[in-house]
């Protein structure tokens, strides 16, 4: 399983990069290669040339912006897995890590690189699109940002145009009490997810959730945030039969497959079980802060 | 493509197609036939290397990515000809092999492992070796290798357990 | 767990071959890297049924560094075709499809290169014109007589249909009370090493020999590589010392080997193949069983069976390897541990467009073993009888043995009541049965899986003959030639290759045991095959059998020539000489001695102090026939199938997640009784792995086919192979019943786990489920599916 010939081209900074794209229609960008390299081992990708990023050190960086926290796109996963700085401003990302692949491949994985790659099973798509972060991508010359909820597409399709460079990712911190939950199914705990959810909830000092994001991954064609079980949920205590209720009513229209691995109808409800969980589970965490924690 | 790779504490300086993955440099360029290949795309970790100390895939590199790296390999691991690291020694003692396909990627994990966490769990050692497939020997005597040099690096000090 | 009567069997020894391993100094035959040599890459037909009508080969032989493409038909002029077990002459076998091809994934051409790489480029650039044929995949299909043959001049799918009929059937049906039936089935998974099959091949032309490295676990495989390529045998060099990285039975690598001799020889140029993952899990024709089983049994009030009916029926895939006989060894445990009076059996096996069988651990007793415990369950379920009380009520007890089976294999001994016992003596049956139902309490699902069953072991040949009246082989030896050098040393031969089951080891142990010396001084190595006594491989667990046995022998020849040797010089009478540990003493007068050294130098040198007609030197070698072997089979089927009969009983705890299907193994114990174990570290080692190969046959592996005949599991993204998260930590409970047939009571345990395994992994699943009233009868058992079926039993449960 060799790949198909290609050129490689190491750009030293991002200026390059973008014209090494522009200039080349068969030019593909590779960063951690996880994804990539498998499908040019099978020959389902073959770039003429790659673009190597993964050492453009202007895009590998964690930054505390106060409000919010932005994570450069060649950031390795093993990185952001053990940042204090995610920690601290964006617990759900971090929870989500330690379920993406391995740790070998998490070594090599960037965050850019599961983002553009939008495989519907893709844990830090799922975290991106439930707390609508802001992915910022290089358009030749033009800088631009758009919301997770607006750039994945597809199953592996995204909003980036074909030459574009995706170069970050902001997530805006929450105050509060906060606590968060993410779950997967899957056969083996590496393999892609059947289906996943993730949660974040923010409790008042009553217990009263006044904040809470859910979506769900894997079992529609992208992650899929659950506006309408959040609206139903906010202002609520969240006891966890009308949260299944809740949860369960915003699964009954999402398009979702058969396959191989797992029905459609075993896909819908596998998340309605684990939203529900993930949300119990953020219940129980920001029940556990105190009022004045961050 | 020329490029210069440091392996086991050596450059060696190749001159290799950009498809050419570090699993296949190391192999047919370099004759370190240790890393072996059991898929080629990602899954089964046979071909595990190590990067400044952190397991990789090898397979899913291309050479014309490595340089820059202190990459270690199998072959690294020896302290010299007919010795054996505590770590092969541990494997040695509790039969944690049996074919020998998946072990130098098994070794080079665990070796990981226990520099960043002396005293792992079971759960770490589980964890860690999830992503190195092995047919042969169900992953028991394995763990049982890895926790046996865990301590054996610990309590090198440490006066035997009664019995 | 040691043994006085032994210095080193059983004593729990290093594996001495470990330590190459561990350093990355196994030698694997990817490794081997002979100058000037090409690569190939192999072109496969996309279709699971197609004529080939043209193929073009001018695009890929343009393309750099590409040096030729071979085509199926070039090849079939040059070479015979692979050697078939059945009787079934309109059912030949060619490494690359001529004319016709049967299967998607199947050889059509191989594209010979500079690398690895350019043969792939070039591979993609062959130019095929098929014409689709009409196609079949389900192995009930195939059996009907409209189906499309996959052989034309066949006439029909199927390429074995016989039933035996071994005591009084009909006779115990009607008097038995009661009848169960059951259809249960086995799904299509096989036991995948890591290191795919690799074969490296050099001719040379001036001393006319081929060397062969290669990856390989095949009897007779220098004699079938000869005979394809029309080369005499003393024409095929096999490098023994080539360490197989797995194999499990699989790795028979014959069509790969042919491709690579005509190659070697047409072009003058070592040649290597190396299966990728693709070609591996697509048209590496090393899938398994996958078998649809109809048992019926008669029983009485208290759930002991009389008679039992089955039919077994297997896809064997688009062409008769060595699969379909893996309907035929069952027979020689056809009916488990259980005292079963009369059998009938029917066995049936149908091509079909998928990729072939081969051999798969245990050829083919795992999911036999399954088909008679899911009855095993079923009978206690349908009398409310408990499972294992029914089991204990029809086990073959210990004052039986040599017991006898309707199939003519008599087991040589166990004691399987005594192995139940010490297994719940560790841990108690109704402590179990508490964990389970704390575990239901929780709100999860658990249930307590049981399986006993039998490894038999010590490989004979029997079935061959028993479903192939033509082939009348009434042996399956292996052999060990020991020799003395002159300083000494000892060396021991093993004349096959090994794929970890720490054989170095086993020799060394046997023969240091006999001659009283270290084990680990003494050298193990492995002649190539035309320096080779006859072996038959590491297949059917025989190997602590069959090669223990030889090295014994061999190693008592040599005792033998010592004693004599020291008896004549000394002038002693034969019987007062007395060997231990490398010397030889008068018994009469214990200081009248000759060392070790000594013996070795008369040996050697001094010819005059030998006795009359003795040969110069200090060597022996032992040829082992199969004991209880050759004989033919009756006319109704009955034969000795293998020698020695171990024993595994199984209790698995398993929890499932009720909303989310996720089955957990919480518990796993083993009771295993292999005889005298010689190495434990081995022994150990066979049982955990082949448990968890049976994790993975039971709940996570399955090759399968979409409706356009298209294998969809081709990575191991989808093949899912039971990774150390899967795998729970295991309690062995050891138990010693020896055989009678053997040197040191030894029995096998190659296969040892994965028997049993899945049968009560199922068990485990099904009691969960009992109180959803719902039963599964296939394998594997996927999550996902799971889920559904719990799901769908809820909603009824709520519907009422």
């Amino acid at each position: 399983m060799k790949p198909a010939p290609f050129e490689y081209a190491r750009p030293s900074d991002v200026d390059e990069a973008c014209a090494l794209l522009a200039a080349d229609d068969g030019a593909r960008v590779i960063a951690g290669g996880q994804t990539l390299v498998p499908l040019m081992a099978m020959r389902l990708a073959r770039p003429t040339r790659l673009v190597d990023i993964g050492r453009l050190a202007e895009l590998s960086f964690v930054r505390d912006d106060k409000s919010a926290t932005v994570i450069g796109a060649v950031t390795r996963q093993c990185a952001v897995e053990h940042d204090p700085v995610i920690a601290a401003n964006v617990p759900l990302l971090a929870k989500a890590m330690p379920w993406i692949g391995h740790a070998a491949t998490r070594a090599r994985g960037t965050i850019g690189g599961s983002l553009a790659n939008a495989d519907p099973a893709s844990e830090i798509s799922l975290v991106a699109v439930t707390l609508d972060a802001i992915l910022g991508y290089r358009d030749t010359d033009q800088a631009v940002e758009i919301r997770a909820s607006k750039f994945f597409v597809g199953p592996m399709m995204t909003a980036l145009p074909d030459r574009a460079l995706l170069y970050s990712v902001l997530f805006l911190n929450w105050d509060g009490r906060i606590g968060c939950g993410f779950h997967e199914v899957n056969a083996r705990r590496s393999d892609f997810a059947f289906a996943a959810a993730a949660a974040q909830v923010a409790l008042d000092d009553d217990g009263v959730c006044r904040r809470l994001a859910v979506g769900v991954g894997a079992v529609a064609d992208r992650p899929l945030r659950l506006a309408h079980a959040e609206q139903a949920l906010t202002g609520t205590r969240l006891e966890p039969s009308s949260v299944r209720a809740a949860v369960d009513d915003a699964l009954a229209e999402i398009e979702t497959w058969s396959d191989l691995h797992a029905s459609a109808e075993y896909r819908r409800r596998a998340a309605a079980t684990l939203a529900t969980r993930a949300i119990l589970d953020a219940q129980a965490e920001a029940n556990e802060k105190d009022g004045d924690a961050h | 493509m020329r490029t210069e790779l440091t392996i086991n504490g050596k450059a060696h300086a190749v001159d290799v197609e950009p498809r050419t993955t570090l699993l296949d440099c190391l192999r047919d360029h370099l004759g370190l036939t240790g890393a072996h290949a059991g898929c080629e795309h990602g899954v089964c970790g046979a071909c595990t290397v190590l990067l400044d100390g952190v397991a990789v895939r090898s397979c899913l590199m291309f050479a014309v990515q490595a340089d820059g790296y202190a990459i270690t390999t199998i072959e690294g691991l020896s302290p010299g000809p007919g010795e054996l690291s505590p770590l092969q020694d541990a494997f040695c003692e509790t039969h944690g092999l049996q074919c020998g396909y998946c072990t130098p990627a098994m070794i080079l994990t665990a070796h990981a492992l226990l520099a960043d966490k002396p005293e792992p769990t079971r759960d770490d050692i589980v964890e860690a070796i999830s992503g190195n497939i092995c047919r042969c020997t169900g992953y028991v005597q394995i763990v049982e290798a890895i926790t046996l040099a865990a301590e054996r690096l610990r309590g090198a000090n440490r006066p035997p357990e009664p019995q | 767990m040691s043994d006085r009567r032994f210095h080193f069997v059983s004593t729990d020894r290093r594996v001495r071959e470990d330590r190459r391993f561990v350093v990355g100094h196994g030698r694997f035959a990817a490794d081997i890297a002979l100058p000037g040599t090409r690569h190939i890459a192999i072109v496969t037909c996309p279709h699971p049924a197609a004529r080939i009508v043209a193929i073009d080969k001018g695009a890929a032989l343009a393309m750099p560094g590409v040096h030729y493409v071979l085509d199926g038909r070039e090849l079939a002029a040059a070479t015979a075709p692979l050697m078939a077990g059945l009787d079934t002459p309109n059912v030949p076998r060619r490494p690359l499809a001529v004319d016709v091809a049967r299967y998607s994934g199947e050889w059509v051409g191989a594209v010979v290169a500079d690398t690895r790489a350019l043969a792939e480029d070039a591979a993609e650039a062959v130019e095929i014109e098929y014409e689709l044929q009409p196609f079949v995949l389900d192995a009930e299909e195939a059996l009907a007589p409209a189906s499309p043959p996959v052989h034309a001049d066949h006439g029909s799918n199927v390429l074995l249909d016989r039933t035996f009929m071994w005591g009084e059937v009909e006779r115990d049906f009607a008097q038995a009370p009661h009848r169960q039936s059951l259809r249960v089935k086995w799904g299509r998974s096989s036991t995948v090493p890591v290191e795919t099959f690799a074969v490296v091949v050099s001719w040379d032309a001036w001393r006319e020999i081929l060397d062969v490295w290669a990856s390989i676990q095949m009897p007779k495989f220098p004699d079938q590589i000869a005979a394809a390529l029309r080369v005499p045998g003393s024409a095929v060099r096999v490098h023994h010392d080539v360490d197989v990285g797995g194999s499990y039975g699989v790795k028979r690598g014959i069509k790969h080997t042919v491709v690579a001799g005509y190659l070697s020889r047409r072009l003058g140029c070592p040649i290597r193949i190396v299966e990728d993952r693709l070609e591996n899990m697509r048209g590496g024709d090393a899938h398994g069983p996958e078998r649809l089983f109809d048992v019926e049994v008669a029983f009485d009030d208290a759930g002991v069976i009389r008679s039992m009916k089955m039919r077994a029926l297997d896809n064997v895939g688009a062409y008769a390897g060595r699969s379909p006989f893996q309907l035929g060894k069952p027979v020689g445990a056809i009916v488990g541990p259980y005292r079963i009076g009369s059998v009938q059996y029917r066995a049936i096996a149908v091509t079909s467009n998928k990729t072939v069988q081969e051999a798969v651990r245990a050829f083919g007793q795992s999911p036999t073993n399954y088909a008679i415990e899911r009855m095993m369950d079923e009978v206690a379920k349908r009398l409310g009888l408990d499972r294992l009380e029914v089991r204990r009520r029809n086990l073959i007890r210990r004052q039986e043995f040599p017991y006898t089976i309707p199939s003519g294999s008599t087991y040589d001994s166990g004691d399987y009541h005594a192995v139940i016992d010490k297994v719940l003596a560790h841990t108690a049956y109704a402590d179990l049965i508490a964990a389970r139902d704390r575990l239901r309490a929780s709100g999860r699902l658990a249930g307590l899986g049981i399986a006993a069953c039998l490894e038999p072991s010590g490989g004979n040949s029997s079935f061959e003959p028993l479903l192939n009246p033509k082939n009348t082989t009434t042996t399956w030896m292996d052999s060990c030639r020991i020799s003395v050098d002159l300083s000494g040393a000892v060396t021991a031969t093993i004349h096959t290759t090994s794929s970890g089951q720490g054989h170095e080891t086993l020799v060394g142990t046997v023969v240091g045991e006999v001659l009283g010396l270290d084990p680990d001084r003494i050298r193990v190595v492995r002649p190539d095959s035309l320096e080779s006594l006859p072996s038959n491989s590491p297949v059917g667990s025989r190997m602590a059998i069959m090669l223990g046995g030889a090295a014994f022998h061999a190693a008592h020849k040599l005792k033998a020539k010592l004693t004599a040797i020291a008896a004549h010089d000394l002038g002693i009478a034969p019987e007062r000489a007395t060997y231990r540990h490398g010397d030889v003493y008068d018994a009469d007068n214990p200081e009248r001695r000759l060392a070790w050294q000594e013996l070795v130098t008369i040996a050697h040198r001094h010819f005059h102090r030998l006795p009359p007609g003795f040969e110069p030197g200090l060597a022996a070698a032992h040829i082992m026939q199969v004991p209880t072997g050759g004989t033919l089979p009756t006319s109704d089927g009955r034969v000795q199938m293998y020698p020695c009969y171990s024993f595994e009983f199984h209790l698995v705890l398993l929890a499932i997640d009720p909303d989310l299907g996720k089955p957990e193994i919480k518990r796993y114990l083993v009771g295993h009784d292999c005889g005298t174990v010689i190495n434990p570290k081995i022994v150990r080692g066979m049982t955990l792995g082949g448990i968890a190969h049976g994790i993975g046959a039971a709940l996570y592996e399955e090759f399968a086919y979409d409706d356009q005949g298209q294998l969809i599991t081709q990575t191991f993204m989808d093949y899912l192979l039971p990774s150390s998260h899967e795998v729970p930590p295991i309690e062995i409970i050891h138990h010693e019943t020896p055989s009678p047939h053997t040197v040191f009571g030894q029995k096998g345990s190659g296969e040892s786990g994965y028997l049993g395994a899945p049968a009560a992994i199922a068990s485990a699943v099904n009691d969960a489920l009992a109180p959803l009233g719902i039963t599964i009868n296939q394998t594997p058992i996927k999550l996902a599916w799971l889920g559904d079926l719990i799901a769908a039993a809820r909603q009824d449960k709520e519907n009422g």
